[in-house]
């Protein structure tokens, strides 16, 4: 175990390795720099001014410096400037990552409460009316795009109540903040709740298909004592790692959902960001979102370990 | 050679004609819900296809005279602040959608599939490269590495089905390579190189045809998956560019202001890229229980 985890640590960081590069070339292949946007935006053609501009910068640097100072820069905790409001790009990605993780938690929380239990309903019901209804529902939150729900919420609410909870301040108090969050939270949570949903039915199908599930139906134990006691905790395994995995991909819904909510998260920043050509921004992002990312399967895998005694990893 | 490139006799071919439709017939039956998939899907191809018969009005052209009108007689579900039919838009939307979709779940598998028969049926240190690549590939979430690739690739329609390709190859890479290591160790492949056949025809001719069920199955899932990211990047104003209608972007963040005073614009460009996916998740569940019961989520 003790070997797999350091040979699964290495992994990690060759990985985030690669991401690294990947992203700085990807950046560095766009069309037009951030000079350009400027210039363009200001009206003016002064060549000497462009240049002036990019070395600045440091973007007339060549591309294997540009990107050692980068990291050097992240291994020291600086990220460097923001282009656009010239401010550190810690001090402007920083105070985004609450808003975005509350959201996620949120979000995450939203499809446990709902997926699971609906899942083990229609695993219990199978091939009845109300697993019909369920599989179509759930099938039909992965087939939604996020911010489509996340406008049909805002336009029901509008009709509704002629207004809607909008991020303008930080919400101060817990019960504010969930009130702010939760519609949002629900608009993201709603595919994962559905992929949780119909990973539970097929994992809880599974089990109560064993021999020991018919055992103990047979010493005479109670249908909800069978159900949930026996079937719903050897099926929950797998639900766990997919929760795992939602947990680091939510971002894609978080993105544009922060976006038709107005929710000055993260998710919404990198969007603005990639808008803006504003690189140091870019790119300490999508490396913080693919860190997340990383290592969330990193635990999930060691929580598996511990949750499946029969799992021991072969070094 | 002879005894392994047995070339079908033409009544096996007409037999085997006559059991595919019996065939496709027993499954609609047996799976009705991947049927209604399967129709969803037809429904937007025959859209997408002939366009240019069943809308009366140019897609992009505007009307300032006729914009924001509610769905009525002349404008089945409306028109948008540019004057410009909804109809007409979702229709010839169904084009771009399909287009993408099709375009990088094709491109993706393509990709991904050389990858993962390379890595699976190769080995060594191909393989680890592979693996390394794949892990980078899949380390990111699906939309964060397509935005990153459309935004460095320029707005275009290629570049977008680019930029949703490349996030879907990891996939694809896994099972193809997974299914590979299997059928590697099995009898034919011995038989084969026994009779002379060279490596890469082995990998082509007998190791590749046999993943094609569980190719099937993880590229019908890709397609709803392709089809909600390009709405998405759309969406963010950073996939299919104009004049292209677009599903997503008929519903770019401009739509919030219309919410409360033209709901049709929110409603309908999004109910048709829910009804696309939802064909093809239909479908492919269905395709999932018919060719690879194993792959059962």
């Amino acid at each position: 175990m003790g070997t797999y985890i350091v040979r699964r640590f290495a992994l990690m960081l060759l990985t985030l390795f690669g991401i690294s590069v990947l992203i700085f070339v990807m950046l560095r292949m766009v069309p037009g720099n951030i000079a350009d946007i400027l210039f363009d935006a200001a009206g003016m053609i002064d060549v000497s001014e462009k240049a002036k501009l990019e070395h600045e910068l440091g973007l007339d640097k060549p591309i294997i410096v540009q990107y050692a100072e980068w990291i050097s820069g992240l291994a020291r905790g600086d990220l460097g400037y923001s282009y656009v409001s010239e401010k550190p790009a810690l001090d402007e990605i920083a105070p985004r990552i609450p808003i975005t993780a509350k959201l996620a938690g949120l979000a995450l929380a939203f499809s446990v409460i709902f997926g699971v239990p609906l899942g083990v309903l229609s695993a219990v019901k199978q091939n009845s009316m109300l697993d019909y209804v369920l599989r179509v529902v759930s099938l039909s939150g992965l087939s939604m795009p996020a911010f489509w729900l996340g406008l049909l919420i805002l336009m029901v609410f509008v009709s509704a109540f002629g207004s809607i909870p909008i991020y303008t301040d930080p919400p101060q108090g817990f019960w504010s903040a969930l009130g702010l969050y939760s519609v949002p939270a629900a608009a993201v949570g709603f595919r994962s709740s559905a992929l949780v949903m119909r990973l539970t039915r097929s994992s809880m199908l599974e089990v109560l298909r064993q021999d020991y599930i018919r055992t103990a139906r047979a010493k005479g134990a109670a249908d909800w004592m069978v159900n949930y006691r026996h079937a719903l905790r050897n099926a929950l395994l797998p639900v766990v790692t997919v929760i795992g995995i939602e947990a680091a991909f939510l971002m894609g819904g978080l993105i544009v959902t922060e976006t038709v909510f107005n929710i000055p998260g993260v998710a919404r920043f990198l969007v603005e960001a990639i808008r803006w050509r504003d690189y140091p921004i870019v790119q300490n992002l999508v490396m913080f979102i693919a860190a997340v990312a990383v290592a969330v399967n990193f635990l999930i895998d060691l929580l598996y370990a511990v949750l499946d005694p029969r799992i021991r990893y072969a070094s | 050679m002879a005894i392994l490139d047995i070339t079908p006799t033409p009544t096996a071919e007409v037999a085997s004609a006559d059991t595919l439709w019996t065939k496709i017939r027993y499954h609609a039956v047996a799976h009705p819900l991947g049927l209604a998939g399967a129709v969803i899907m037809l429904v937007f191809v025959f859209a997408a296809v002939f366009a240019d018969f069943i809308t009366a009005y140019d897609p992009v052209a505007t009307n300032a005279a006729i914009s924001l009108l509610p769905p009525g007689h002349a404008h089945p579900l409306g028109t948008d602040a540019m004057g410009r039919d909804i109809y007409s838009r979702i229709v010839y939307g169904a084009r771009i959608s399909l287009a993408v979709g099709l375009g990088s779940t094709a491109l993706g598998s393509i990709l991904g599939v050389i990858l993962g028969l390379a890595s699976g049926y190769i080995g060594g240190w191909i393989d680890l490269v592979i693996q390394r690549i794949v892990d980078i590939l899949q380390a990111m979430p699906l939309l964060v590495l397509a935005l990153v690739m459309a935004a460095s690739l320029g707005p275009a329609l290629g570049n977008t089905i680019v930029a949703i390709a490349i996030p879907l190859i990891p996939y694809t890479a896994r099972v193809i390579r997974s299914n590979t290591l299997a059928l590697r160790e099995q009898p034919f492949v011995e038989a084969a190189r026994a009779v002379g056949m060279s490596e890469l025809r082995i990998a082509v001719r007998h190791v590749l045809p046999n993943t094609l069920a569980p190719l099937i199955v993880i590229a019908t899932a890709q397609l709803g998956a392709a089809i909600l990211t390009e709405a998405s990047l759309s969406f963010l104003g950073l996939g299919v560019p104009e004049p292209h209608p677009s599903w997503g972007r008929m519903l770019s963040e401009s739509a919030a202001e219309y919410v409360r005073v033209a709901p049709w614009l929110v409603v309908f460009p999004g109910l048709a890229i829910s009804l696309a996916v939802f064909g093809t998740n239909l479908f492919g569940d269905a395709l999932r229980d018919i060719l690879d019961p194993r792959l059962r989520d």
